[in-house]
């Protein structure tokens, strides 16, 4: 660890970014008395600073390349304790019931302003594992997601204030728009792949709040829809209170639908079907599957569960604009399914808890914000590229019919 | 002998270049295929028109099932030729590289399956039947190419042999009764290459699938097929056995170019 040529490169880096830093971290005009300040404690500061970040960032680097070595000599390598809570049986059930016991009593324990913030997490826990099956199960990188959600959030809107429809009336309408949305957006784009079709997606989302944003006739443009009405609850009044929790549990109903649907498409023969066309468009095509119907029903069925999102959303925060889908929204919903790990259900929750309820606790540090997101996708990126937890594949066991397939 | 592929006078231009100048062949029911040329001589794009991958500028071509039933699969898309029962394999390997060696195989049978999206949400009786037997069917096949050891392994950490063997494994998968092999030894060893060389014998004795290869292994070629057609330049210059292409006079050209003395 230790050895004089890592410390050489950590100084040399070190000797780099005082060189670079120079201008902006010492040298300070004041322009009042006309005289240059030179703090050269800051240049210290920095030169130590970046001698520990380099080698502590090589050192990882350099543990990471031994796992990957280990990995490949076929040694047996250390489960990571996130693997062996989620795969095996004897860690995973006992952190199923805890997390849903933290579930069912969190707004007991826990005031309103946190029940509130982790009803904002579940919407987009909800809607990243609806980007999920278009990102990370088919591969097609959609940065107009939220152009979806946006299509959801203005039907319940809309619906309600012309034609006073309910919120449980609107919510399998505003699915079922989004969905027509996604399939059309789906036919224009199924020629392309990669970076086109993110470019595409990208002009869709602007063109959906852009029209949002100038139609007043239709969407009341900037000044958005006001006193959307809660969710109601067979009839019965709720005052404030009653009602925040009542769409808490309503979300962590919805969440356990979303996850029961997703993990099933998974193991299907569609989820199968997506992930063969993530891995080889050519191959996919010779082996049977129809290109067409596969990416048509990834992109309408991830943009069901946007529209699903965007109902519940109108319906929490009363009011929408356009404001509230920008592309920033795509690209916060994209970070949690890469960040949280791609194709992974549980990676997904945890990208969505940890990029939405950080931010929130961290207030205190607002203004460095996207710093620290910025840096953390990078760490993320390097250390571990499929994301916080990466997706574990299904295991069959066939000990059974190796014995059957001998008598025949 | 009943043919099972027909192509009549294929051809293909990419812009004002001829890869391909009416070549006809024809592969029979039970036979082993083999089509050679030197590098560039058009073999490949030859796969790729009859396998919907390239939409051939003029030219017939036929799938003709041992039931009798033909299809002209002009303009057919390359899922849709496969469902006619044509399969075919990959000169670089192309297979699902972060699935499972069982789901690539699981994926070949794609187009013989019907469960929709309500069919995997709810999961009726019958799609999980489908299913299981899936899951049976593919753990056979793996068995029968030898794979059945690396089952949950992700396809991209298998040998290079094996995943070839997986390819054919996959194509296999989709039930066809034509296997189109596009240089299947290619980088394999001698150990390597006589296990692939009772591999197909075996799946045409077998499965009584046809089969048509690509390769440049010549004592590959020469023991296993019946018959050999060889291309140069986009044009058919030999067809035969395997001894009266050895002696052909226009493959030997092809192949060492032209004696100057003579």
């Amino acid at each position: 660890m230790f050895n004089v040529k890592e410390l050489k490169k950590s100084i040399l880096v070190s000797l780099w970014f005082m060189f670079l830093t120079f201008p902006i971290m010492v040298i300070k005009v004041n322009t009042i008395y006309g005289k240059v300040e030179w703090r050269w404690y800051r240049m210290a500061l920095v030169g130590v600073g970046s001698f520990f970040l380099s080698f502590v960032w090589r050192a990882l680097l350099r543990r990471k390349e031994m796992g990957l070595k280990k990995a490949e000599e076929g040694q047996e390598v250390k489960v990571p304790l996130t693997r062996k809570l989620i795969s095996d049986k004897r860690f995973n059930r006992p952190a199923l019931v805890v997390v849903c016991l933290f579930a069912l009593l969190f707004p007991l324990v826990f005031s309103l302003y946190q029940v509130n913030i982790m009803t904002t997490a579940l919407i987009y826990v909800v809607v990243g594992l609806g980007l999920n099956i278009v990102v990370g199960l088919a591969g097609l990188l959609d940065l107009g997601y939220v152009a979806f959600y946006a299509v959801g959030a203005y039907s319940y809107a809309l619906l309600n204030y012309h034609f006073g429809l309910g919120f449980w009336t609107v919510l399998p309408i505003g699915a079922g728009l989004a969905m027509l949305f996604g399939i059309l957006l789906g036919f224009p784009v199924l020629r392309l792949r990669g970076d086109y079709l993110a470019i595409v997606t990208l002009g869709f989302g602007e063109i959906i709040r852009i029209i949002l944003e100038n139609w007043n006739e239709f969407s009341f443009g900037p000044s958005g829809i006001a006193n959307i009405p809660r969710p109601g609850f067979f009839g019965i009044q709720m005052n404030l209170h009653q009602v925040h929790i009542y769409i808490y549990y309503l979300m962590i109903g919805m969440t356990v639908f979303t996850i029961f649907v997703v993990r099933r498409l998974q193991d299907s023969r569609i989820g199968r079907a997506w992930m063969a066309l993530r891995e080889d468009e050519v191959a996919c095509q010779a082996m049977g599957i129809d290109k067409t119907k596969t990416k048509l029903s990834a992109f309408a069925l991830g943009a069901t569960w946007a529209g699903m999102g965007g109902v519940v959303f109108a319906a929490k925060t009363t009011f929408i604009n356009p404001a509230s889908f920008t592309i920033w929204e795509s690209i916060i919903i994209l970070c949690i399914v890469v960040l949280g790990g791609m194709g992974s259900i549980v990676g997904v929750i945890c990208g969505a808890l940890v990029l939405i309820l950080l931010p929130e606790y961290l207030r205190a540090f607002s203004e460095y914000r996207m710093l620290m997101f910025g840096a953390a996708l990078i760490i993320m990126m390097v250390f571990r590229p499929g994301g916080i937890i990466s997706d574990v594949r299904k295991v069959y066991h066939f000990e059974g019919l190796k014995e059957e397939s001998k008598d025949l | 002998m009943s043919p099972a592929l027909e192509v009549s006078n294929l051809t293909m231009d990419f812009g004002g270049l001829r890869a391909l100048d009416s070549i006809d062949l024809t592969v029979n029911h039970g036979e082993i295929v083999a089509l050679i040329g030197p590098n560039g001589a058009g073999k490949t794009t030859f796969f790729n028109c009859i396998t919907g991958i390239y939409n051939p500028t003029a030219g017939d071509m036929r799938l003709v099932s041992p039931e009798g039933k033909a299809v002209r699969i002009n303009g057919l898309k390359p899922n849709q030729v496969t469902e006619n029962g044509m399969a075919r394999t990959f000169q670089n390997i192309r297979l699902f590289q972060n699935m499972t060696v069982l789901e690539n195989v699981m994926i070949g049978r794609h187009c013989r399956l019907r469960a929709g999206i309500p069919g995997a949400v709810f999961r009726p009786p019958r799609v999980r039947k489908e299913e299981s037997r899936l899951i049976e069917d593919s753990y056979r096949m793996l068995q029968k190419v030898g794979l059945e050891k690396y089952v949950n392994e992700f396809a991209k950490n298998l040998p290079y042999g094996a995943q070839r063997r997986l390819e054919i494994a996959r194509a296999m998968a989709t039930e066809p009764f034509i296997l189109l092999l596009d240089e299947p030894a290619a980088g394999m060893n001698t150990q390597e290459t006589k296990e692939l060389d009772e591999l197909i014998l075996r799946i045409r004795n077998e499965e009584g699938i046809c089969i048509l290869l690509i390769e440049h292994d010549m004592k590959l070629v020469m023991s296993l097929s019946d018959r050999i057609y060889v291309v140069d330049y986009g044009r058919k210059i030999a067809e035969g056995t395997p001894g009266q292409i050895k002696n052909d006079p226009a493959v030997i050209k092809a192949y060492l170019g032209e004696d100057i003395d003579a």
